[in-house]
């Protein structure tokens, strides 16, 4: 009897599984593959037909200045935010620990950038940060600390636009990553923090010598999470700046899309994105190790 | 090594509800083994957490080496504690797990590793030293929280039923490591469980809380024998003590001095009874039967004999409790009172 | 000794106060001055001259009106509700069964094969963007919503199966067990037992898969060009400004009423969202 259950239910299981799979295999997998082809070949918007170039693409893509800078500012814009996001999420991660009246309120207001759709929140500070009538400003101006005609141009000036950049990427993905960093928190048994009071650390020791080590794989988790979300995206520099002024802001998503599908040159807009692809898989060999080390403890 | 005190210590929890500790008073003897007895929302644990610092008393004092402690933190009171689950820190080795401490007292560095591995050595664990918790069996970490509590060399040691996380067989040997460990270092210690076995076995002196009340404080020989109250009666000894009421007073005594009536010795209470059911222990037998006629008759008792296998289900057997076995409590209050005479029949 | 300890808790509360302040009121922030912006009368936003935080002049519904007679608002509204609708069934469709069998009958390749799956989340549709318009142009479904109907489940499904054999799993297998002792199939007891006990967790997926429909950007913009089938991603940054320029009262307004009815929903969720994504992620 027994044998003859178990062989149904992994046949019954694999009938269950194999519309998703190949729904993914099929709308995932082939157009990344396609991806390939495509940046080793000279497909255009209405071009038929495929021609093998070999590294062409690759190599006039990588002489454009546009990109040089928009691959670095893919890892500046990354990297800065990614930093601001993990050390901003562990400290609200911690104020927001202990239960205290509104807490489910303010939850409510912090979550507001993670889950508003992102072109919206983008608009949003493209008001805020605007030339003319950023509020901002105004209250520079207002507190004396800046002249009323010579105010920052956020969006407008190359360094002041990557730093809008920056903070816009890290006010999205803050939330997000402090709801991770909260559930590592709580994760973390009471008696070991009050084992660590009665040895004798105090507020900070026990910060940084306990509860910061021991929420590490959840801190990579956040981590890895938050260099995806912004590495790939494209919406952020699309909406509050198309990559200006000058490509100063450009970014590899960005460039990809302008190139591609604005310019027409399916192929040279393949090869960009393919850029995207060694990040992806370190994100996804990071992700792994999280899950199996977890797995044994 | 300190004297621990409590002065009228209460802990509520919710305003108007019934307090989690409720007006305790102790005094710890220098260098003993102290029990806090109780089943599970007694308040035990609450008073402990209190004595360590987790917890603010609502009421009273606490007072440590003769010192109010109520606003120091944990920190300030040099005390040792081992939590339940043992609270290793489970990224950290175990020699940095013993060493915490020392590190977060500021103790200079090179001072470490002597101490380290003198605790490590009082407890057999010098070669786990470079372990990591995870890897280690559930004894094991109970020697690891104990070294790490004992490094510091504190004035008191409070332990949270640190037994009732291993499987039974172990933990007789763990108990037994326990009372070893403590005539060796001979501080005060302060011992919480719901395990009446490792009170007796334990203590030095048991506090048995109920309610967050103190029912009894006193030796082992002295609550069992002597229980302050039909609580502390019954929750010391298994099966429990048989209690009979009789207008308005409760008379007990324990299974193992009801026994057949021509093994009683010196003035004892005849008590007739009807075997309903005889269970075998193996190392001794328990007789269940329900009295007959009397002024009790029908009431059940229990009996612990070393041997009753000549009992069968439905047997009328003449039972004897020694009169000086006999225990009485108030029925209202539920308190000891002296012995009253007693009709039987 | 007494006085030390509870100006150290005076400090640590004020503290503790002050952060929870900064970050609510930099997060929050542009959600506040979208409702303000929303209101405010013309003359009165563009004036330099002028307090931005108070109403200097009355509170108007000119731009609400604007937005509603005036542009394709609530076609876009409209449209990504049917969209969400649609995406949110074929989730479900595709998902559900795909999670239990890797919670149930798969085994030990179920693990692998769940976490195989998530990866698959990961792939940013900046990538594969390009080949997929060249997909939805010959399946003939450039300009129409049934390409996003197509192609978003591509991210729902990956992420659905995650959430969903948290779900699965937390379900006791005896009850299964003793299901089938009675006679059901293992079809059978998913169907009508498990699915049945799963309903919060269904919930959780709907209501995520349709957060992320409404969120979405790059494929919308890609396959979709006219006015009248775009969504409110890509409608509202695009078909809102009128040449060079904009017109914030109306577009804050279009901003504020697409993000909080979705926040609202997403809040009454998050604690479920949380336990499951945890279950899956760190056991």
């Amino acid at each position: 009897m027994k044998p003859r259950v178990a062989s149904r239910g992994i046949g019954l299981g694999i009938a269950m599984f194999a519309p998703a799979v190949l729904y993914i295999v099929a709308l995932v997998g082939l157009p990344f593959v396609m991806a390939f082809l495509y940046a080793f070949g000279d497909v255009r918007i209405g071009s038929e037909g495929y021609n093998f170039v070999g590294l062409e693409n690759f190599a006039s893509v990588l002489e454009s200045p546009s990109f040089r800078k928009a691959l670095g500012n893919s890892f500046i814009f990354t990297i800065s935010s990614q930093v601001l996001v993990l050390v901003g999420a562990t400290i609200l991660a911690l104020a927001l620990q202990s239960r205290f009246r509104g807490r489910g309120f303010v939850r409510f207001l912090i979550l507001l950038p993670w889950v508003a759709p992102i072109s919206l929140g983008a608009i949003g500070w493209k008001w805020i940060l605007d030339s003319l009538y950023s509020v901002i400003n105004w209250v520079l101006v207002a507190l004396h600390l800046a002249k009323p005609f010579d105010a920052p141009m956020w969006l407008g000036e190359p360094k002041l636009a990557m730093l809008s950049v920056i903070l816009v990427h890290t006010w999205r993905l803050l939330p997000f990553s402090t709801v991770i960093v909260l559930a590592g928190l709580t994760a973390i048994p009471r008696d070991i923090p009050e084992a660590a009071a009665v040895d004798g650390a105090r507020f900070w020791r026990t910060l940084f010598q306990i509860t910061l080590p021991m929420m590490r794989p959840i801190l990579n988790v956040a981590l890895l999470f938050g260099i995806i979300f912004t590495f790939t995206d494209m919406t952020v520099v699309y909406i509050l700046t198309a990559g200006g002024p000058f490509d100063s802001t450009q970014v590899l998503p960005s460039l990809a899309f302008t190139t591609g599908i604005l310019g027409g040159d399916l192929s040279a807009g393949a090869a960009i994105s393919i850029f995207l692809v060694p990040i992806l898989v370190v994100v996804a060999y990071g992700m792994l190790r999280v899950a199996h080390r977890s797995e044994v403890v | 090594m300190a004297i621990v005190e409590t002065r009228g210590v209460t802990k509520v929890f919710k305003k108007g509800e019934l307090g989690a500790v409720n007006d305790v008073d102790l005094v710890t003897h220098e260098g003993e083994f102290l029990v806090f007895l109780g089943p599970s929302g007694s308040g035990k644990t609450t008073l402990l957490r209190m004595i360590a610092g987790l917890e603010t008393p609502t009421r009273g004092e606490i007072l440590i080496g003769g010192q109010v402690v109520n606003h120091m933190t944990p920190r300030e009171r040099r005390i040792a504690m081992v939590f339940q689950s043992y609270a290793l820190y489970p990224h950290l080795t175990v020699r940095n797990n013993i060493a915490f401490p020392l590190k977060a007292q500021g103790v200079p560095r090179g001072l470490h590793k002597e101490k380290v591995e003198w605790a490590a050595g009082l407890l057999g664990i010098q070669r786990l030293l470079e372990r990591k918790p995870r890897e280690l069996s559930g004894g094991e970490r109970q020697r690891v929280a104990l070294a790490r509590a004992i490094v510091r060399e504190p004035s008191v040691f409070l332990l949270d039923e640190p037994l009732s996380n291993l499987d039974a067989k172990l933990r007789a040997s763990a108990r037994e490591e326990l009372e070893t460990f403590h005539r060796r270092i001979a501080t005060t210690t302060i011992y919480v469980t719901h395990d009446q076995v490792e009170a007796m076995a334990m203590g030095d002196r048991v506090v048995v809380l109920h309610q967050g009340r103190v029912r009894q404080i006193g030796t082992p020989t002295e609550v069992y024998d002597d229980p302050a109250d039909t609580f502390v009666a019954t929750f010391l000894g298994s099966p429990p003590m048989n209690l009979l009421e009789h207008d308005h007073t409760i008379v007990g005594f324990r299974p193992e001095h009801l026994m057949p009536a021509e093994q009683a010795r010196g003035t004892t209470v005849k008590l007739p009874l009807k075997v309903q059911n005889v269970e075998y222990l193996g190392a001794d037998w328990i007789v269940y039967g329900l009295l007959e006629g009397g002024r009790f008759a029908g009431k059940p008792v229990r009996a612990r004999l070393l041997d009753a296998s000549g009992f069968r289900i439905g047997d009328l057997r003449e039972f004897a409790v020694p009169e000086d076995r006999l225990r009485f409590f108030d029925r209202e209050s539920e308190k000891k009172t002296a012995p009253k005479a007693m009709e039987w029949s | 000794m007494a006085a030390r300890g509870r100006v150290r808790s005076v400090l640590a509360t004020v503290g503790h106060v002050l952060v929870l302040l900064l970050f609510t009121v930099v997060l929050a922030f542009p959600f506040y001055w979208m409702v303000i912006t929303t209101f405010k009368q013309t003359g009165d936003l563009y004036n330099l001259d002028n307090n931005p935080f108070v109403f200097n002049q009355p509170p108007t519904l000119e731009h609400l009106k604007l937005l509603f007679t005036e542009t394709r608002y609530l076609r876009w509204l409209g449209n990504t509700a049917l969209v969400g609708i649609l995406v949110v069934a074929i989730t479900l469709l595709l998902a559900l069964p795909a999670a239990y069998a890797l919670a149930r009958l798969l085994g030990r390749w179920g693990e692998n094969l769940g976490i195989g799956i998530f990866l698959t989340y990961l792939v940013p549709s900046t990538l594969l963007f390009i080949p997929l318009s060249r997909v939805v142009s010959a399946l003939g479904l450039y300009d129409t919503l049934w390409s996003v109907v197509v192609i978003y489940p591509t991210f729902t499904v990956p992420f659905s199966i995650w959430l969903l054999m948290g779900f699965f799993k937390s379900i006791p297998k005896e009850l299964e067990d003793a299901a089938m002792v009675d006679g059901l199939s293992r079809f059978g007891a998913f169907v009508k037992l498990v699915v049945p006990m799963s309903l919060s967790g269904i919930l959780t997926v709907v209501i995520f898969t349709f957060t992320l429909v409404t969120q979405e950007f790059v494929y919308a913009l890609t396959f979709i060009s006219s006015e009248s089938h775009q969504m409110i991603g890509v409608g509202v940054p695009t078909f809102l400004v009128r040449g060079d320029v904009y017109y914030w009262g109306s577009l804050m307004a279009a901003c504020l009423i697409a993000s909080i009815p979705v926040a609202l929903l997403y809040n009454l969720f998050l604690d479920r969202f949380i336990a499951g994504f945890t279950v899956g992620a760190v056991k």
